[in-house]
């Protein structure tokens, strides 16, 4: 087992490598100077220019910098920004990585809920036109278009309701002091719950709209394991021992696990782009407004970290995922 | 002889959307302690609907829809769904073709057995004990428990099942092609084992099959179905000594034997359509002694001789 | 198989009577649109009423006309894309495939890669260095989509290079390139339609995306995701209009590609992944 992780871990680092080349290249090859255009401004002397070149070691042959800027990530420095001068990239991403975390761990489960509810229920006591609905449902929700869903619901329940906040992620709330950035974790470890609810307030549209838009394929794969496996051998061998109904619906369910696992796994990459989306559509402070606000002045150095830490956490959950697989599925284990 | 289960004029259809399907149709008979009865048809004579019925577990969108099972002093086709659960299982049991798809494979053997046995009133304690016991009694040893149903071959899986259709000492055991999956050498380890607990329990088997030869060479009694109806029951010895329906001894016929020179001969066509059974007698568009009148009256299961019916028109 | 039992399949004609709208709204912009995108015609942030059916915008402009026109740019860099992505993709998945061996590996490995990384965030990384613009902005659609096409292709190829007839053409001489377009290809056109229809859906929310961050387009040019990003604050303020109808194109026409992949993959059989 301890070798199948270790084999797989370093499977990872070819591919995150691939990206961070693809874009280094992309991003140098252009031609104007990256200062300037994050500045915005070419009226820079000559000597200033030259200085800031060389405190951000631009000044440095091209893969020079591809391989010093490698080494230094491993070492968690990521380099300066280019805009903000002297703040360093690695503490605005320790900042804002676990508002996605925490924003994407709620989108999950929302979509889990979704997911796994409604394809149960239409497994269990669905009809011919709920199943075929809900089915349509499944591979079309995906088509939703986030800041529309978050606008919307940013509009019912913010505008006009008033029942929740429209953005951010959270208020002002007395004595409350993050520990590992995630709030609702925080919230909880610090016993409170002023601070859980408000952090939850914050989470409940963002959440929401993503949940929705990506729980399309969970319906699917719940249902149609589920009715794969509610009309099994299996489950007819189970009822002929007269193992009661609910015992059954349990055990059949450990086996509709399986593909929602690695369907969570493969569907990652989409998941952080949604998020990108959703965070830009609620205000919510994580990388991927981090990466947007970036986008506005090009800020290269940082825009490549954020896609060296997108890389690193593709790889990271897609090995996780195949642990916990292997963790149901004793097949694979033995 | 005690009788355990007797079924009176049972019918079983399947109402698809292409149609109305009659997998059993007017089957009766009567089980003794201690019996084993072969179920003996090829593929679509209902046999395994049958065997389903008996536990009122007919697949959707299939009904029993006229007749009784009746087991001891209940009828099956009558309880409760609570009380079925509880019958199923511990009054009677079904022990399932496949054994690689009826064990749930993530789950350890003993997980399973064990639950299986406290769903039906063991303490935990009694009911590993129970597991162990009949493991063993089956010819596996006990830590078998601790493994995974991918860990254990077709034929040790089969045991399992069996261990687990007898340990709560079922009156009847319903087998259906309980070796079809197996290899040829583990058949026979398994039917020996059917045997072996058969004498010692004194369950009542039914086993549902389409190899004659098999029912010849263990059931009591054997029964001939054919189109959802019965054709031809009799005790081994009365229908060894002579088959008297038409279909049964194209059965016989097409059994391939030691030292034959030619092919054995097979039975031309093919099985009826059930949706649109023949009129009459279902069997005559095959039958080499068909005559017209075959085609107008259904023929009824009648006593040729002592523990010997049979239901056609020419028997013979 | 005969385009009619295509047609006659509710989905793929739900799908292509919706797409049917919106091409149509393309094309006859200049008919259908009751106003100017660009100009100022109307009072402010009027919502939806007789003369202007999806109200105005904070500029005045008639949003309806904006929806229409818009329609242009969303499928002219959707269509640049995928027809890019769909050529180079495929290209290079039908040479991978028939070479085998170490060319295969690499590329497969580094297509993987790509494939298994978020669309958008690839799609943004790359907007940005190449500078907004709406032809950036379908290169940088295009590149994240190339190995979509990559493995679907190769798959096909993988699983048709060995079959009898490919050997036999292979003995007789026949060059790579006949063996590769005259016999592969046909056999791979049903997944081909199912993964270019489910693209296009794809494509068409990551454009719109890309608007949203506002790497595509300029003012006053009409885009759906470009007005949703202007309107924000307007929108939150209370005039639903701006989202409502642009928001709702976008999720339509998505819909529409959608739908015809649903139609196809149900009537063909082919599977996505």
């Amino acid at each position: 087992m301890l070798r199948y992780i270790a084999v797989r871990g370093l499977l990872i680092i070819p591919s995150v490598l691939i990206l961070y080349t693809l874009v280094f290249i992309i991003l140098r090859i252009l031609p104007g100077n990256p200062v300037l255009a994050a500045l915005g401004t070419k009226n820079i002397p000559e000597e200033q220019l030259k200085a800031i070149m060389s405190e951000l070691g631009l000044d440095k042959p091209l893969y020079v910098q591809y391989f010093e800027y490698l080494a230094n990530f491993l070492r968690g420095d990521m380099g300066l920004s280019m805009v903000v001068r002297g703040r360093p990239i690695a503490s605005d991403i320790a900042d804002k990585l676990p508002a996605t975390l925490e924003l994407t761990v709620w989108s999950i489960a929302v979509s889990l809920a979704v997911g796994l509810g409604l394809g149960y229920i239409a497994a269990r006591w669905g009809g011919r036109y709920f199943n075929a609905f809900t089915r349509l449902l499944g591979s079309t929700l995906f088509v939703v278009f986030i800041p529309a869903l978050g606008l919307g619901l940013q509009l019912v329940f913010s505008s006009y309701l008033h029942l929740l906040p429209s953005g951010g992620r959270m208020s002002s709330v007395e004595g409350f002091r993050p520990i590992t950035g995630i709030y609702t974790l925080d919230a909880i470890l610090e016993l409170n719950p002023k601070a859980l609810l408000d952090a939850l307030q914050h989470l409940v549209l963002p959440s929401l709209t993503l949940g929705l838009v990506i729980s399309g394929p969970y319906i699917r794969l719940t249902l149609s394991n589920l009715e794969a496996v509610m009309g099994s051998k299996m489950v007819e061998a189970y009822r002929a021992r007269g193992v009661r109904e609910s015992r059954v619906v349990r055990h059949a369910f450990k086996h509709v696990l399986i593909p929602v696992v690695t369907y969570t796994g493969l569907q990652f990459a989409l998941l952080m782009g949604g998020a990108v989306l959703t965070e830009t559509t609620f205000n919510w402070p994580g990388i991927g407004t981090y990466l947007v606000d970036k986008v506005m002045y090009r800020d290269y150095t940082a825009i490549q970290a954020v896609i060296l830490i997108f890389a690193v956490i593709v790889g990271v959950t897609s090995l996780v995922v195949d642990v916990v697989y292997a963790l149901i599925d004793p097949r694979v284990r033995y | 002889m005690t009788t355990v289960l007797e079924v009176e004029d049972l019918w079983v259809k399947y109402f698809t959307l292409t149609g109305v399907v009659n997998a059993v149709s007017g089957v009766s008979f009567k089980l003794g302690r201690g019996e084993m009865l072969a179920v003996v048809g090829e593929s679509g004579s209902g046999k395994s609907t049958l065997g389903y019925a008996l536990l009122n577990m007919v697949p959707k969108p299939g009904r029993v829809v006229k007749g009784r099972v009746v087991l001891g002093d209940v009828d099956v086709l009558k309880l409760s769904p609570e009380e079925l659960r509880r019958v199923r299982g511990s009054r009677i049991s079904l022990v399932f073709q496949d054994p690689f798809t009826t064990l749930d494979p993530l789950r350890k053997i003993g997980d399973q057995f064990v639950e299986f046995l406290m769903e039906h009133g063991l303490d935990e304690a009694s009911a590993y004990r129970t597991a162990r016991e009949y493991t063993e009694a089956v010819g596996i040893p006990g830590r078998v428990l601790d493994s995974y149903p991918h860990q254990l071959s077709g034929g040790q899986k089969q045991r399992v099942a069996i261990a687990m259709a007898i340990s709560l000492s079922p009156e009847v055991v319903v087998a259906d092609e309980p070796t079809t999956a197996l290899d040829v050498i583990v058949q026979r380890q398994i039917m020996d084992l059917i045997d072996e607990v058969k004498r010692k329990y004194k369950s009542s088997f039914i086993l549902i099959t389409h190899d004659l030869s098999l029912a010849l060479e263990r059931a009591d009694t054997v029964m001939v179905m054919y189109g959802g109806y019965v054709m031809e029951m009799a005790g081994r010895e009365e229908i060894a000594g002579r088959m008297l329906h038409p279909y049964t001894r194209a059965l016989f016929e097409s059994l391939p034997r030691l030292g034959q020179r030619t092919l054995p001969k097979s039975l031309p066509g093919n099985p009826p359509d059930l949706r649109n059974p023949p009129p009459g007698c279902v069997f005559h568009p095959r039958c080499p002694k068909a005559t017209e009148e075959c085609r107008r009256e259904r023929p009824m299961l009648v006593e040729a001789s002592r523990n010997h019916f049979v239901s056609c028109i020419h028997p013979g | 198989m005969e385009l009619s039992v295509y047609l006659r399949n509710p989905y793929i004609a739900a799908g292509l009577a919706i797409i049917a709208v919106f091409l149509a709204f393309a094309a006859l912009a200049e008919y259908i649109a009751p106003y100017s995108p660009v100009d100022s015609v109307a009072p402010p942030l009027q919502p939806p009423s007789p003369e202007h059916i999806m109200g105005t915008d904070n500029l005045g402009r008639d949003v309806f006309s904006r929806v229409v026109y818009g329609s242009r740019i969303v499928l002219a860099i959707v269509a640049m894309s995928i027809a890019f992505s769909g050529v180079v993709g495929s290209l290079l998945g039908l040479t991978s495939g028939y070479l085998g061996g170490l060319v295969d590996k690499v590329l497969s490995f580094v297509m993987d890669s790509l494939y298994a990384f978020p669309s958008l965030v690839l799609a943004i990384a790359l907007s940005v260095a190449l500078g907004p613009s709406p032809v950036n902005a379908a290169v940088a659609i295009a590149v994240v989509y190339i190995p979509t096409y990559f493995r679907m292709i190769r798959g096909q190829v993988l699983s048709v290079k060995n079959e009898g007839f490919i050997e036999q053409a292979r003995v007789l001489g026949l060059p790579p390139s006949r063996i590769l377009f005259k016999h592969i290809m046909p056999l791979v056109s049903g997944t081909l339609m199912v993964v270019f229809s489910m693209n296009s859906a794809d494509a068409i929310l990551t454009e719109a995306a890309l608007s949203f961050i506002g790497l595509t387009v300029q003012p006053p040019t009409p885009d759906w995701g470009f007005d949703l990003y202007k309107g924000r604050g307007f929108i939150l303020a209370g005039s639903w209009w701006l989202m409502a109808f642009p928001g709702l194109c976008i999720t339509l026409l998505a819909l529409g590609f959608a739908l015809v992949s649903e139609g196809v993959s149900k009537i063909t059989g082919a599977k996505l992944r």
